[in-house]
This record gives C-alpha cells, structure tokens and sequence, in this order.
C-alpha cells in the first residue's frame, strides 16, 4: 500500500509540475489556456528526439526541454496569446482549442500517430527496496527533483523582486501597472516560464503516462481539475491538489479498478459545486 | 394594522466592517417614506437586504406582516416588493416593450408560458399599454434599450419596477443623472404612483426629497441617526452637522 | 404622443418576432426539394440534419440563456446509445418511440446536471461542462459489456419506421426521417424562443440581477431551458445511431463540443437558424477539407477557430450584417426592425 502511496506522490508531482504553469496563467492573466498540454507535449517530443536519436543524456535533455517549451511560449505568447487577454472567456477557450488541435495535427503529421518511449539510462530502470516497500527509481527521481522544483518555485515567488512583482500582478494588474511594474514583460516572461515547466513535465511524463500526439487533448481535463481544485492564486493551493489528485487517481485505479478513472472527475465536480472558486483559494483573490 | 415593510433589528457585516447596525425601520401603508443619509452610509446596502440580494447577519424583514427574510429576490417579488436600481440595470438587447411586456406577464403569472407570444393575452397587452403610454414610452417601444437616451432608460427603470403592481416600491436614487430638463417627467411619474403603494424613496437631491416625503428617515453609518416629518428633519441641526461634517463628500 | 396607444400596437409588436419570414419558407421548401432534387447526396444530408439539430440545441442555451457549454455532446453521446441499447437488445423496436424515449433520458440527465451549471461564472461552466462529458465517455469506456467499449455498438438493427419504411442504404428513409424531426422539434423551438419563457431566457442572458428583481425564477428557468436542451441533443443522437444503425465512443469526444460551437460561431446564435447555416456550411467545408487531408483537417478547423477569435467574432458576424439587413428588408410586410442579435 506504501508503494500505491509513492507512485501516487510520484504522479501528483509530476501533475503539478505540469500544471503549475497554467494555474499561474490563470490567476495571472485570468485566461484558460487549453493549450497548455502542447507545450507539454513540446517538451516530451523534444526530449524523445534528443535521447533516442541524438545520443544526448537524459539529464541534459530535461533542461533543453524546458528551454524549448519556454521558447515556444514566448513566441505563441508575444505574437498570439496577447491579443486574446482581454477577450470573453469563451473567447479564449475556443482560441485555445483551435491552439490544440494545430498541434496535434502538426505532430500527428511530422512525428506519426503511435505512442514514443524514451530510452532511459540504466540507473533510472527498475525499483528497489526500503524497508519491504517498492520504491521505483524513475519515480524516485521525479519525487525528488520535482519537490526541488517546487521550493524553488516558492522561493522564487515569495523571495524575490520578480515573484513579488508577479504577485502583485496577480492581485492586481491595474494598479501594480500604476507602480510601475512592466506587467507586460511580466506575463511573458512568466507565460514561458510556465510552458517551459510544462515542457519538462511533458519530458518527465513519457515514462509514468506515454507520449502521443493526442497528449494535449487527453490531459486537459486534469490540469484543468488541478487548477480547479487548486485554485489559481497560490503554488500551494496547486500542489497540494495535485498531490491530493495524484493519490487519488493511483489509488481509485488499484483498489476499485472500475470506477478508479471517476474520482478524480468526481473530485472536481463535487469541488466546483461547494466551493466555486477552488479550495485552496485566498479569500479576496480573484 | 401592519406596516407595508418592517425591518427589525436588522444587521449586515462584512467581516469586521458593520454596513447596517440594529435597523428597525417600519414603512406604513400608501407612505411616501424618504431615506437619506451621506455617502457610504449604507442606503443601498438596505435596499439589498429588504430586496434579498444580500442575506442578514441577523434580524428579521416583514412584508405586510408576513416573514420574508429567507425568501430569495423574485419571491419577494412575487409578494409586492419591488425596486428600482440606481445605476439602470435594465436588458440593453430587449425592447421597452418586451422588457415591460415581460414584467406584466410575469406578474400575471403567465411568464413562464412556453407557446404562445406574449402578446396573446389581452389582459398581458391592456397593462402594457397602460405603463407604456403612464411613461411615455410608447414611441420607443421598438427601440432597444441600449440606444435610448439615459432619461428614457431611467423611466424604463421605474416603469419595469411599477409594472409588478407591487404594494413596496422601494426607489433608489431615481432621478441621479437625468438632465435638468427631463427631471419633470421623473417627478410626474412619482406623483402618479397610487396612494395604496407605500414607497421608499433614497435620495441625495434634497429638493425632492422635501417635495415628495411625507416622512423622513436619517441613515449615518449604516444606523438609524433619527426619524420624523420634513419639517422636524430640516430643522434639526444634528441632521445638519451630519451633512455639513462630511463636506467634501456631499 | 398625446393620442392613445392602440392595443393592437402592442400586439403586433409581440407578434413581430414570432411572425414567419418569407426567407424561411424559403429555406423549409429548399430543404424539402432536397428530397427529391438531390437523391444522390442524402447520406450527407443526413448528417447536415443531425449536426444542425444538435447546434439548434446548443443555441437555446448559448444563444438564449448564454450559458456556455463545452461539454454537451454528453447528452448527444447518451441519446445516441440509449437508441443503440433500446434497439440492439429489441426493447423498443418502433424507431420514432425509441427516439422520444431517448430524448427523455437524455433529457432527464440534463435535468440531473443542470444544477451544476446554475452557479459560477462561464470558466467554472465550462469546465464543469467538460468533465461531466469526459466522465460519461469514461462510463461508455468501461462498461464495455454494454456499449461495446471502444469498438463501438454493434448489432444494432433498425425495424422499419412507422412499420412501413425501412432504412435504406442509400440513406432515403434516413433523411426524410432527420429532416422531419428537425423541422417539428424547430417548430417547437421557434415557438418557446418567441414565448415569455424565451424572452425571460433573453432577459436572464442579458441581466440575471435584474430578471430576478421582477419576479422571474432565475434558477426554475435555466433549469429548464437546460433540460430541453439536453433532451434536443439527446435526439440528434439518437438520429445518428438509427440513421448509421451504429454509435460509437466517438459521440461523446471533446472534437464534437468544440466542433459544434465552430458550428454556432460560423451561423450565428440567437435567432435558431445559425445552427442550421452553421451546420450546412460546416459539413460541406469539413467534407471539401477531409477529401483535400483526409489525415489533418483537424489542423484547418484550429487554424479557422484562432482566426476567427483573432479577428473577432463580432467582426466576424458584422460580415454578415449586410446580409441581414437584405433579409429584413425583404419582408415587405413592413415589421419593426430586429433588435440588435449577438
């Protein structure tokens, strides 16, 4: 049951990270970017074709992957993504799906239709014991540089001039204008940040959950029940319902195989009606 | 006999901040009740609560005697409580006479038919004619709402309010904004309401406030400051420092 | 203004909006000559007639009550395979029974999950919506024993309609069929939209603080507008599986939501046809662009979406305001002009 609780960490990690750029473009922008799993799967492919066909080490992948992702934010977000902001919700959700299905028949076109793998270095294969409880290492390895990520997330946001600046953007972009913070330059650089968090996620994934051009469209519901459930003003509100998610999903699927699928769908429907805004929300936050 | 509208001991907080502290107000049948008070002193915020926009912290709301604290806003509206807004909340895409033909057909309990145009009921039809030409509104009726000049919207406002027939009007700043010129029309419309309709009128403009209450009561930081005839309130100096201490505001 | 507003004023200008355009008979009578003129091409226009119904049951909340739905190709998912079941294991062999039992349930689902889209702003619709969707299609996924899983239903057989017309492989029954449940169920739909419940609808969209203060039931009406929808929805689905004696996990795919709001965008909302030009357009396009890549029309129909938004969808239907405007002033009977649509 240990080893159920690991994965199920293990894969509410990797949720996280894959969703934190989208929680904080929601409550940044307050834009419902459906296309965030595109950048994701930017990063997965990225990282396929560096290791399996280039030679590159797994490790120097991942941070090429996320650099490519963010790259791509940027471009999509300072050529498309700006003129939409001020838009209807509905508005943008159309926008982004038409983002989405671009993608996938671009990838469908130029990568083929069948899932990838990645080739893992050997150290990364298997699992080992503690204490009776199987600990997988690739999953070992997400656990812990995931949980680095997310204090570094933390502290970028809560200690540094530019997480204070994004906070108050969040909070209000009107006035934080007012104070002269380039809002603007803000969103981009955040925007890429995200996409490229996503596009290491992607990169992670490939192992826990496969890589197909349809990734995007398969994982938009649980980024959207992560920033749901989560909320979209803090990283904390994200990461515990990630985590909250994470074991759900695992769990659901191993102890009540029929229905495992439904509860995290189930999760976020009961969230939404009780709490509109999400359950980790700050009151007074938008 | 009961009062048209009886708040007792009414209170809203939102949070720490107290926005209506221990309101009894009793408003008697056919009164021409007038409620001012300086800015930010919480009239609206009341006007929510009688309406069941906004939910009490505690206290009760009585419509003619009956409990209605839990009721939602179109159940009270149902019961003869009905209100205007003070900035026009109106429906920019519905003509005035689809918004009024809507609010007669709903009250005659037939806004829910589902196969016949509203126009088929003679009885929907006679009322609509008679609010329509009541606010001279009859050669607009086929403009939408959202072109109409703002003295039009702003009789609109109050014809989609009398148009529910009800026994509570409650007015909230009804002349705000409307030009000089255009103010008699509001006023001709106000005198015109029936004298069984008793009516809340929240105003800043004292001139009309004198003409048309026939009682007057004090709102200061979201409590009743005092209550009486116009002429008592003109003359209470309190009242006047009141006013006069948030110079700027008023 | 001093002389006396006539009753009969009033009245006709409620019956204004619900009063035929000679553009429509135009259209119904198009329709009907498709029947005989176009024999060829029926199978198509089948699937236009499906498509068009089940956009005519999004714009009656989109349109009408402005709520946004990213997910209701649920109740065209669960109409479909109700008719599968009902016909699959006999239950109910008469086809036009089986489609108003299916349009019940899926109707009664709507009425379920209609609670879920009366509070919260359109994002939290939205994604409710599209969960509610992914669950159902879930459901279908893993009650295999009963749907058929991913291979979809089969062994579905259709009994002849009315006992007297069976259904042709060259899809003559089929059309007749769709195309005569969508003309009554538009029939319907035109005459709830020109109602007060239509117009409390409008005012709902447009106001919802405002249509409580005069008395309207805010909650008792979406609920029912959203039951009605549903159950549309339910029956376009259920055409499809009798007119294709299939039903597939593919009816309850995330394509066909964001598929129908291009169809809706393309036509226009709120005045009931937008769903059907939509869908005639929308068909032909897909069908011109999956013979051109069969593979990646997908890419075509994204790339339209993102244009469209970035052009702007008002501007977008301002292309067709002159066109509207023609259409208004065809009718030479002289009715007040048509408040400005979405």
């Amino acid at each position: 049951m240990l080893t159920i609780l690991f994965d199920g960490i293990a894969y509410g990690m990797l949720l996280f990270v894959l969703a934190s750029g989208l929680a904080v473009t929601l409550g940044l922008m307050n834009f419902v970017n459906l296309a965030h799993g595109a950048f994701a799967m930017a990063g997965g492919y990225c990282t396929v074709l560096l290791v399996n066909r280039a030679g590159v080490p797994f490790f120097a992948a991942l941070p090429l992957a996320f650099l490519l992702s963010a790259a791509l934010g940027l471009a999509a977000e300072r050529t498309l993504y700006r003129h939409v902001y001020a838009k209807s919700h509905l508005d943008q959700v159309l926008f982004s799906i038409g983002l989405v299905f671009m993608s996938v028949a671009a990838v469908d076109y130029t990568m083929g239709s069948s899932q990838v793998f990645v080739e893992l270095p050997a150290w990364l294969r298997g699992q080992f014991s503690i204490a009776g409880v199987g600990i997988g290492r690739y999953r070992l390895m997400i656990v812990v540089l995931c949980g680095a990520l997310t204090i570094a997330l933390q502290a970028v946001l809560t200690r540094t001039r530019f997480g204070s600046r994004l906070r108050a953007a969040v909070d209000d972009a009107r006035v934080a204008r007012g104070l002269g913070i380039g809002v603007d330059r803000v969103f981009a650089l955040t925007f890429a940040f995200g996409s490229g968090l996503a596009g290491l996620g992607g990169a992670l994934g490939t192992e826990i959950v496969g890589l197909d051009p349809t990734f995007p469209l398969k994982f938009m519901i649980y980024f959207l029940i992560v920033v749901t459930v989560g909320g979209s003003s803090s990283i904390t509100g994200p990461f515990f319902a990630s985590l909250l998610l994470g074991i759900g999903d695992v769990a659901g699927k191993y102890y009540v195989p029929t229905l495992g699928a439904f509860a995290i769908y189930t999760i976020m429907i009961v969230v939404l009606i009780l709490r509109p805004q999400g359950l980790f929300v700050r009151s007074g936050a938008r | 006999m009961p009062a048209a509208l009886e708040t007792i001991a009414l209170e809203k907080h939102f949070g720490g901040l107290v926005a209506s502290s221990n309101v009894s107000l009793r408003i008697e049948p056919g009164a021409r009740h007038a409620l001012i008070g300086p800015n930010g002193a919480g009239k609206t915020t009341l006007v929510n609560l009688l309406t069941g926009v906004l939910a009490p912290t505690s206290g009760r709301i009585l419509l003619e005697g009956t409990d209605i604290t839990a009721l939602k806003p179109h159940a009270r509206v149902a019961r003869g409580l009905a209100r205007t807004f003070q900035i026009n909340q109106l429906f920019a895409e519905l003509t005035p006479l689809e918004a009024v033909g809507l609010a007669v057909s709903q009250r005659l309990g037939r806004g829910g038919d589902w196969w016949q145009p509203a126009g088929a009921r003679s009885q929907v039809v006679g009322e609509v004619v008679d609010i329509l030409e009541r606010f001279r509104l009859a050669d607009v009726m086929h403009e939408p709402t959202g072109i109409l000049p703002y003295g039009r919207q702003r009789l609109l406002e109050i014809a989609l309010a009398v148009a529910g027939a009800p026994r509570v009007l409650l007015l909230d700043e009804p002349a705000a904004g409307v030009p000089e010129e255009e103010r008699h029309v509001i006023l001709d419309s106000l005198d015109a309401l029936p004298s069984d309709v008793a009516v809340l009128l929240i105003e800043h403009d004292m001139d009309l406030v004198f003409r048309f209450a026939r009682h007057i009561s004090v709102l200061v930081n979201g409590a009743l400051f005092t209550q009486g005839p116009p002429e008592a309130i003109a003359r209470d100096p309190r009242v006047r420092q009141v006013y006069l201490g948030e110079g700027e505001h008023v | 203004m001093s002389a006396r507003l006539p009753a009969s004023a009033v009245r006709d200008g409620f019956a204004a909006r619900a009063r035929l355009h000679p553009l429509e008979v135009v259209f119904w009578l198009a329709a009907l000559g498709t029947v005989f003129l176009l024999p060829g091409r029926h199978l198509l226009l089948t699937e236009i007639a499906i498509l068009g119904l089940f956009a005519l049951s999004l714009d009656l909340i989109l349109g009408y009550a402005g709520i946004v739905s990213l997910g209701h190709a649920a109740f065209f998912g669960f109409g479909a395979y109700a008719a599968g079941l009902l016909a699959k294991h006999g239950l109910l062999a008469e086809p036009l029974l089986a489609l108003i039992v299916a349009g019940l349930a899926a109707g009664a689902l709507g009425f379920a999950t209609s609670f879920l889209v009366l509070r919260g702003s359109d994002l939290t619709r939205i994604m409710v919506t599209l969960g509610v969707a992914l669950v159902l299609r879930e459901v279908a996924n893993r009650y295999a024993w009963l749907t058929g899983g991913a291979d979809g239903l089969q062994g579905v057989e259709m009994a002849p309609l009315l006992g007297r017309w069976r259904f042709d492989m060259f899809g003559h029954t089929a059309y007749c069929y769709a195309l005569c449940v969508l003309f009554v169920l538009f029939v319907l739909a035109r005459r709830i939209v020109n109602s007060p419940f239509g117009l409390s609808l409008q005012a709902i969209r447009g106001n919802p603080l405002r249509a409580a203060a005069l008395g309207i039931p805010v909650d008792r009406r979406l609920v029912a507008v959203y039951t009605l929808s549903a159950a549309y929805a339910g029956i376009a689905g259920a055409l499809l599986t009798q007119t294709t004696a299939f039903a597939s996990l593919s009816v309850f795919d995330f394509e066909r939501s964001a598929d129908l709001l291009l169809v809706l965008i393309i036509g226009g909302t709120g005045y009931l046809y937008g769903g059907l030009i939509g869908a005639i357009v929308f068909k032909l396009m897909q069908d011109y662009l999956a013979y051109l890549t069969p593979q990646y029309w997908p890419f075509w129909i994204g790339l339209l979406l993102v244009a469209i938004v970035l052009v702007g969808r008002e501007r977008v239907a301002g292309w067709a305001l002159p066109l509207r405007r023609l259409v208004a002033r065809l009718d030479w009977r002289g009715r007040p002009a048509p408040a400005a649509g979405e």
